[in-house]
């Protein structure tokens, strides 16, 4: 069943279920619960280009928000360097990055190899300085340093952004990944890249009908993953409201400023089981507690009133994309005090102009109603994202800032927590960072 | 390119409905799912169509496209004449909710009727198995299925004649194919093809293969393999004369 949750219940102050609608009928559902879990992913649908699907729309973040919970890192969005720039059908689909680590070099129109150009000092070490030792590394020689590509996530995406800013792009915005070059090296290397990349050769094949083992794919940045979300127990996955708990990217902490690849997967498999041990424990232990029907009902008055506005109202898919598009361009991959402030101002006008959505006939399937139902989370999500990343005055991680490019140690003492203040203003405000727990430490000690 | 496009959109719901003409612009690159996106944005914003990953990888967006069952993400609009309308109907093998969105409940009940992968215990001590790699690439290709279900859509015994309750429909013949050859698998589910799940009724046209998105060759590799199962199991006139004996 297709279901969606409009808010979380609370009776004083722990959770007591949740209300919403199931999208096939159109019916309001309430769940009684003596605990909750938050699993519904990320934030990507509050930009424009994403590798997300149209249900990364922050709702899990904005209903703990709502709430009462506190949110923690909101300013870290993870962009991806490499999605597809082209067909505009495809925009943002993520191109994995299984094709660098097979040998797939960046290359800007002039044909270089930009990011030999901009190593970052504190992973020189590690770095090839040359494409042969890149490409050794590549094809598994443990003596060889692995290749530019393979920097951090964060670091790519603005480089290819540098590159296409600098009228070095590809025709349609991007830069060119190339992996056919490698049947230089290798024999068969046709057959080879079909084998080691079948989906990324079928993807192109089908959606932009290019063979990636002839000629370059153009690739651009991404939004792809959210590392802030709810503030939980590094133990218990519990957030700071009683009962409710949150895993995988609704949940904050694990990834810290910038996720590795494939840290997501262990994430969900290690974190969202506990999150679902102890949100059973938390059942067992609590009785039931009461639903406010006073919550119940102004829940579905609000629901219901884009249907008493009527189509004459705001439309809610252009407030959507209004959203997206300064998102994108104002608290994106390279982010600058006015332009954020800027951001911020719009967020409010736009909320203002989301509470005049309307809508047109029946609640049955009616996605318009379903759009206009997310746009409240959306609004939340990006005002946190955009305070949280306008109080962080340092570059950290996934968040860069033109104005205070460098990272600041004092400021690496602090997360942001953001939380809805008591007339429903939104607080940001610094919080030290937790200490390691000392068998943490010492694990990590015993690594190096 | 055009830079106009007409399109033709089955509205309504389980009471019935027909067919709605749209005209609106149309940029190079775009799907048909683009198109219906941009009419939702721009004139109907109560249109209803399920869809997810946009990228032909979720099985949401099945349709029919000028008659075809298709993805709407993964039909371009370059690739048709964009002189006549075009015209987007629901599926037409499952009960229509509302506009392009249809109740594929069914697929899922029929799929729960299938007996569940039963493997033999592990080969080493470990708990680990040992198997063949041609074994293991026979049922590689029906785990590609992404369950968009335009299989079942357009075949025939289901389309045409209802048939629900008596037969499974290609996609879960291809479901029972992955599993009754896999190499670990100990259930028998011949008997269970024969009589419930009605793979008699499929007579091979290969409809079902040709509207794949995911090119699993479904006629051939999995029910045609299992027919000869059926057959084997049932039909071996050998066999029945070694019985009697």
């Amino acid at each position: 069943m297709e279901c969606t949750v409009l808010s979380l219940l609370l009776d004083s102050g722990r959770i007591a279920g949740a209300f919403g609608y199931d999208r096939e009928k159109g019916h309001f559902i309430l769940w009684s619960a003596k605990s909750i879990v938050v699993a519904t992913g990320g934030i990507g649908r509050a930009f424009k280009i994403t590798s997300n699907s149209w249900e990364y729309t922050g709702d899990g973040h904005a209903l703990a928000y709502r709430a009462g919970a506190e949110l923690l890192d909101m300013e870290f969005v993870q962009f991806h360097p490499t999605g597809m720039v082209w067909p505009i059908s495809v925009q943002g689909i993520l191109v994995t990055e299984g094709v660098r680590g097979e040998g797939g070099v960046l290359r800007n129109s002039e044909g270089r190899r930009f990011m030999f150009d901009d190593i970052p000092e504190l992973y020189k070490e590690q770095t090839a300085d040359s494409e042969e030792e890149g490409w050794r590394y590549t094809q598994g020689d443990k003596n060889a340093r692995r290749p530019p590509e393979l920097l951090t996530r964060d670091h790519v995406a603005r480089c290819i952004n540098r590159e296409v800013k600098a009228g070095r792009g590809s025709p349609h915005g991007g830069v060119y990944l190339d992996i056919a070059w490698i049947k230089d090296r290798i024999k068969d290397g046709a057959e080879h890249i079909k084998r080691k990349l079948p989906s990324m050769y079928h993807q192109f094949k089908q959606l932009a009908e290019i063979d990636i083992t002839q000629v370059p794919m153009e690739v651009g940045p991404t939004t792809h993953y959210m590392m802030g979300g709810i503030r939980v127990d590094g133990d218990t996955q519990a957030s700071s409201v009683p009962g409710l708990y949150a895993a995988g990217e609704a949940a904050a902490g694990l990834h810290g400023a910038n996720r590795l690849g494939g840290n997501s997967l262990s994430d969900l498999l290690v974190f969202g089981r506990r999150a679902g041990q102890f949100a059973a424990a938390f059942a067992k232990e609590n009785g039931a507690a009461a639903v406010d029907q006073s919550q119940v009902d102004a829940t579905a008055k609000a629901a219901l009133k884009p249907f008493d506005i009527g189509p004459s109202g705001e439309n809610p898919y252009q407030i959507q994309y209004e959203l997206q598009e300064f998102m994108q361009a104002l608290v994106g991959i390279v982010r600058v005090e006015s332009e954020m402030q800027d951001a911020a101002e719009r967020v409010t006008k736009l909320r203002t102009k989301s509470e005049r959505a309307g809508i047109a006939n029946h609640r049955q399937y009616n996605n318009g109603w379903h759009t206009a139902m997310d746009l409240p989370n959306l609004l939340d999500v990006s005002e946190a994202i955009t305070r949280a990343a306008l109080m962080r005055k340092e570059s950290r991680g996934a968040q860069f800032r033109e104005d205070y490019p460098n990272k600041d140690a004092e400021w690496g003492k602090y997360n942001i927590v953001v939380r809805r203040g008591a007339d429903g203003e939104i607080v940001t405000e610094k919080r030290p960072v937790q200490p390691l727990p000392a068998e943490l430490k010492q694990v990590i000690e015993e690594m190096k | 390119m055009a830079t106009q496009a007409m399109f033709r959109i089955w509205r309504g719901d389980a009471g019935g409905g027909k067919l709605y003409d749209y005209n609106t612009p149309v940029d190079e690159g775009m799907v048909v799912l683009d198109a219906i996106h941009r009419i939702q944005a721009e004139q109907a914003p109560d249109l209803a169509v399920r869809w997810n990953c946009k990228a032909g990888k979720c099985g949401s967006c099945s349709a029919e496209i000028n008659g075809m069952p298709k993805l709407m993400c993964m039909t371009r609009l370059s690739d048709l004449n964009l002189d006549m309308p075009v015209i987007v109907e629901p599926m037409h093998a499952f009960p229509p909710i509302r506009d392009l969105v249809t109740d594929v409940s069914w697929n899922f009940r029929a799929k729960k009727t299938i007996k569940k992968f039963k493997p033999r215990p592990p080969d080493a001590p470990d708990g680990t198995w040992r198997m063949q790699q041609a074994d293991v690439d026979r049922v590689q290709e029906f785990r590609k299925c992404i369950e968009c279900f335009l299989c079942q859509d357009v075949c025939h015994v289901l389309r045409e004649h209802h048939k629900h309750d008596e037969f499974i429909g290609p996609r879960h013949l291809v479901y029972a194919a992955a599993l009754q050859m896999h190499p670990l698998d100990t259930e028998d589910r011949i008997p269970d093809l024969k009589h419930k799940h009605g793979i008699g009724y499929c007579n091979i046209t290969t409809c079902c293969r040709q509207v794949c998105p995911e090119f699993i060759t479904i006629t051939e590799n999995a029910i045609i393999p299992l027919k000869e199962r059926v057959v084997d199991q049932f039909f071996d006139p050998l066999k029945r004369f070694l019985r009697i004996l």
